[in-house]
């Protein structure tokens, strides 16, 4: 019967289930991509590391150590530093790699030209000055192999362009990008000074039948001892599936939006279906079918569709992911395969015929209350809908709740997420029905009766029975919700950024950062400075130290004790610590008194959060071990940092008169008027004082902004499924509604409407849906950044409205133009039809 | 001249491969102020001739004039023109416009035409009176669904007036109604029709109602098998 029964509707019904296909494309689509991802980082798990092992220290290691770990190993040293291309002139802080070996043991670096790690090694053993410079660089500056790069007081013959390194992604390299030279040379650079900060990485090979967890875990009490790191294959797999994972999960949950969003519109198209069903249920009805029967009867043909959407939008998501690793490329640190992913097709199938049985099922159920009375009298108890009293409606409520839940909980393999998820969807739900229902509220309350009867009718559309207000108001409002929070939040994040770089009106914010300035080269900078007219804005001694002791209980002892809320980082960390009586303007005083020195005892002031996070209270002693001497400081005061503003912000303050003759460097603060002067002052800068770095924000922002934009891109591929769902539930809902319209414009033309009139009427509805969804979504997502900008980031949020008012127009624009699409052939129909119809 | 004119119009379609034919050469004119009745059983053909006529569709072959002008060679939208002009319609299921209350309902067709007043007065004014007249004065702001069927239809003939029509095609205008809601609304729709001196043309199966027309035509199978203007040759 259920299949008799859809002869004349399947391919309305299969419509109406044409909404979850591009959802479960989505899913699908990201599930494959994941399960390649999670095969290929196995395939290529070596190449990750490059090694079997990586050991890691801030400090140089002994080779006896290193000896009795193995024998094949490569050492890469590592900081950053100016580098200067002398044929253009750019010059700008950079990683220098050192490299002495035969690293990466595993993978190869991909350069230009294909032979120039082979050069570079022939050369590096030799002594040459040659060096391979990071893509990124080279493009930045307008430099290419042949030229030369300057490094401290060395320069060196670039050899090769590097494209990609094994383990690296294309997104690392453009926030620091990277110049390899031979180890060898490092110390005739004149960059390795005391202070400097270095990192060491010694790579290692061994042979295939050694146990590399098992020789780690032999070492590991002495590496621990000796603040040496370990990476191996296993852990680095681990580790960069896991970053995977995160971004899997969340695009998985993104594209699981764009399949409730179909959901909705499954629900709302098979809820118009059930109505026009009913007078053929109330038929069946009196021949005798049951309520239950008559409601299988049709949830049997919604599921078949389901079914068929389902593996449609399976289809078309193992299609869809051929496209993602070009789409994820920058961020992939492997080379990932595609190939059919059963288990993703099978959780789509089972996904998509489990959504549309669920979100069905609510429109559905009010067939098993069709009266068969309604063959004898049409309009037979429609007031009286009990449709809310129905417990098993409120069964089905319940289980769609805990689907969602459910659903989110698997991908995020955590309930808070999960439930904060849940409720955030439906918020965001429940905030956009609101709205389409204030919007149908109004519409009806204020109606504007003097307006034009092609106007009065478009705007009655709106709230008419049957309205496609709300659905479309959900759908299309959350998917302009989803692309203008994106846009939003990047600009929030790159404003802040802004905001540092370009300072406030009438101060003189800084916009370069010198550090890593010696003792003996201050006078000199300072004067460099001078000579190029810039100003000083801030300049400021630095000793690095760690924290030995709280209250005379030693850092291992409560980092031993499982008790201790103290985090290990705080314990752990090197601070870098500056010495003054007074509190600068970027300062404000929270509690006790500035630092001081009373009785040879330094009274110390502490960042009021970090106060918290040690679990300190004022009168408290802290003794600090700066680079060998222990110093027992008292802290007597917190203070409330402005982070937003570029300083030298410094978690712990000394008073004058205790760190004055530590180890320090200092760093300077200034502000550049443009790129030329920029590059002017750098290029001296390295020429004369090579280990002094400078952190040009304009740099940092622009680098910020091309990360922002491939994450965003990702993100905004995404938003587009939600987007071209909202729009599919449209045309489905455009479809569906088509019987009535034909039959409204059809007595309108009988009236006399002009095709221009009927064209008017619809366009001028589908614009006011367009509008107000786009409207609803953008409103809610500007109330959403401004709370992100004002509880997370604590910034000014100032949207900027042209680009939200172009996502309006599009938005409305395609709207619009598929409502009149859709609603094309009503204006062809011959009139007689609505008599033939009623006849 | 004639209101109405019908010359060998012939109307058919194509149904799985076929010609079928459901309206053959039928011919007949009427004056203005007549009244008219196209009477038999289901499938005739009736509501092809009356659509046919009031420019609703267009015919295989044959001519229809309104008013003096050819129907046949107009496009769609200056059929609409003529029809908004000169035609009224009362339709056997009402046909209002759920969204619209009865007094917009009534307004619709001079809105459509673009007239801000008629003879002086306002659109909204003239549909009033003409609501008064049907009898619904107080319920103009009732929705169709608030109205009961005879109510409804009440409405539909104060629509099919308000724009002065020249004349007005009702189709089966009882069918939907009781035996006394439809004795009232009959009554009313000749009583309007002859105020306003309206040509009507009724398509029907009662034959009492066609006997209160001057003329009536029998359609049978397609076929015009009579025209005859005396109410007695009707029931033979």
């Amino acid at each position: 019967m259920a299949w008799r029964d859809s002869r004349r509707s399947r391919h309305r019904l299969f419509l109406f289930m044409s909404a979850i296909v591009l959802g479960i494309a989505a899913l699908v689509a990201i599930n494959s991509f994941s399960h390649n991802l999670a095969r290929s980082i196995d395939d290529q798990a070596r190449e990750l590391l490059g090694s079997d092992l990586s050991l890691s220290a801030s400090k140089p290691v002994s080779s006896t150590l290193l000896n009795k770990v193995g024998s094949e190993r490569s050492t890469e040293i590592s900081f950053a530093s100016m580098v200067l291309f002398p044929r253009t002139g750019g010059v700008r802080l950079a990683q220098v790699k050192g490299l002495e070996g035969g690293f990466p043991y595993y993978g190869v670096w991909e350069s230009e030209p294909a032979n120039a790690p082979d050069l570079f090694r022939q050369g590096m053993t030799k002594g040459q000055r040659i060096a391979l410079v990071d893509d990124a660089l080279l493009i930045q500056f307008g430099a290419k192999p042949g030229d030369s790069v300057r490094v401290g007081n060395l320069s060196f013959l670039v050899v090769g362009r590097v494209l990609k390194t094994p383990g690296q992604s294309a997104v690392a390299t453009t926030v620091a990008p990277t110049v390899f030279i031979p180890a060898l040379l490092l110390p005739q650079t004149g960059l390795l000074q005391k202070g400097s900060r270095v990192s060491y990485r010694f790579h290692y090979r061994f042979p295939d039948t050694t146990n590399v967890e098992r020789l780690v875990k032999r070492f590991e009490p002495v590496l621990d001892k000796q603040g040496i790191n370990y990476d191996t294959v296993a852990e680095r797999k681990r580790q960069t599936g896991r970053a995977f994972e995160d971004l899997g999960e969340f695009l998985n949950l993104v594209a699981f939006v764009a399949l409730l969003l179909g959901c909705v519109g499954v629900a709302s198209a098979v809820h118009l279906y059930a109505k026009e069903k009913i007078a053929s249920v109330a038929i069946l009805r009196c021949l005798g079918t049951s309520g239950w029967q008559a409601f299988l009867i049709y949830l049997i043909q919604t599921s078949l569709m389901g079914l068929f959407g389902a593996i449609l939008g399976s289809a078309l998501g193992s299609l869809v992911q051929l496209v993602l690793p070009d789409v994820f490329g920058s961020f992939l640190p492997v080379t990932v395969d595609t190939s059919l992913s059963w288990v993703a097709i099978g959780q789509g199938v089972g996904t998509g015929l489990l959504v549309a049985v669920l979100f069905a099922l609510l429109p559905l159920l009010s067939i098993r209350t069709v009266s068969p009375l309604l063959t004898l009298r049409a309009g037979y108890d429609e007031s009286a809908d009990q449709s809310g009293r129905d417990p098993l409606r409120w069964g089905v409520y319940i289980l769609i709740l805990l689907f969602i839940f459910g659903f989110s909980f698997l991908q995020t393999m955590s309930w808070k997420t999960a439930l904060g998820f849940t409720v955030g969807l439906l918020v965001a739900f429940g905030i956009l029905t609101g709205m389409g229902q204030l919007l149908m509220w109004a519409v009806k309350r204020f109606f504007p009766v003097s307006w034009s009867f092609v106007w009065r009718q478009s705007l009655a559309s709106l709230y008419r029975p049957n309205n496609q207000t709300l659905i479309l108001i959900i759908s299309i409002g959350l998917g302009a919700f989803l692309i203008s929070t994106l846009y939003l939040t990047q600009n929030l994040l790159l404003s802040r950024v802004a905001f540092s770089a370009n300072g406030g009106e009438g101060s003189v914010r800084p916009n370069m950062v010198l550090f890593d300035i010696q003792n003996e080269q201050k006078n000199g900078v300072l004067q460099l400075v001078k000579q190029h007219n810039l100003p000083v804005v801030q300049s400021v001694p630095v000793v690095t130290m760690r924290l030995a002791d709280i209250n005379g209980r030693s850092v291992e002892a409560i980092r031993q004790d499982t008790a201790s809320k103290i985090p290990e980082s705080a314990l752990t960390r090197e601070y870098r610590v500056t010495y003054r009586d007074s509190l600068i303007d970027s300062e404000k005083l929270m509690t006790g008194k500035a630092p001081s020195l009373q009785d040879g005892i330094p009274h110390i002031s502490v960042e009021k959060d970090y106060f918290a996070r040690l679990k300190l209270k004022l009168g408290d002693t802290l003794t600090f071990n700066v680079q060998g001497a222990p110093i027992q400081t008292i802290v007597s005061g917190t203070r409330q940092i402005d982070w937003n503003r570029v300083q030298t912000n410094f978690l712990v303050l000394f008073p004058a008169g205790v760190l004055e003759q530590a180890p320090q460097f200092h760093v300077l603060m200034t502000r550049v008027a443009d790129n030329k002067q920029s590059a002017a002052f750098q290029r001296d800068l390295v020429r004369l004082y090579p280990n002094v770095s400078a952190i040009d924000l304009g740099l940092i922002l622009k680098t910020v902004d091309e990360l922002l934009d491939k994450v965003s891109f990702v993100i905004r591929f995404m938003a587009l499924f939600c987007i071209f769902t909202g729009l599919l539930v449209l045309g489905s809902s455009v479809v569906i509604s088509r019987y009535q319209r034909i039959k409204e414009s059809v007595l309108l033309r009988t009236l006399g409407a002009s095709r221009r009139q009927i064209l008017n009427i619809t366009a001028i509805e589908y614009l006011f849906l367009g509008v107000l969804a786009a409207l609803s979504g953008i409103l809610l997502s500007v109330f959403g950044s401004w709370a992100l900008a004002y509880f997370v980031f604590e910034s000014p949020f100032r949207p900027d409205v042209v680009p939200l008012l172009l996502i309006i127009l599009i938005i409305s624009v395609l709207t619009t133009l598929i409502g009149l699409l859709n609603s094309r052939d009503v204006v062809v129909r011959p009139p007689l039809e609505v008599l033939r119809a009623e006849g | 001249m004639s209101i109405l004119r019908v010359d060998n119009l012939t109307k058919s379609y194509q149904s799985g491969g076929q010609t079928l034919t459901v309206l053959h050469s039928v011919s007949f004119a009427l004056e203005a102020g007549d009244t008219f009745s196209i009477v038999g059983p289901s499938g005739s053909g009736k509501t092809t001739l009356l659509g046919l006529c009031a420019g609703l569709d267009r015919a295989t072959s044959g001519s229809v004039y309104l008013n003096g002008v050819q129907l046949d060679n107009l496009s769609e939208d200056q059929r609409a023109a003529v029809r908004n002009q000169y035609v009224g319609f009362i339709f056997q299921n009402f046909q209002l416009l759920p969204t619209l209350t009865a007094l917009e309902n009534v307004m619709v067709p001079m809105e459509l035409s673009g007239l801000g007043r008629q003879n002086g007065r306002s659109i909204e004014q003239t549909a009033r009176e003409l609501l008064e007249r049907v009898g619904l004065g107080k319920r103009g702001h009732h929705y169709p669904t608030q109205l009961s069927g005879g109510e409804q239809q009440r409405v539909s003939l104060a629509r099919a007036f308000a724009n002065r029509p020249k004349i007005l095609f009702a189709d089966e205008p009882t069918g939907n109604l009781d035996t006394d809601t439809s004795a009232t609304v009959v009554d009313l729709l000749f009583e309007l029709n002859r105020e306003a001196g309206t040509t009507l043309v009724l398509v029907t199966h009662d034959l009492d109602l066609a006997a209160r027309t001057q003329r009536v035509i029998r359609i049978k199978g397609g076929h015009a098998t009579g025209d005859t203007n005396t109410i007695a040759r009707l029931s033979d």
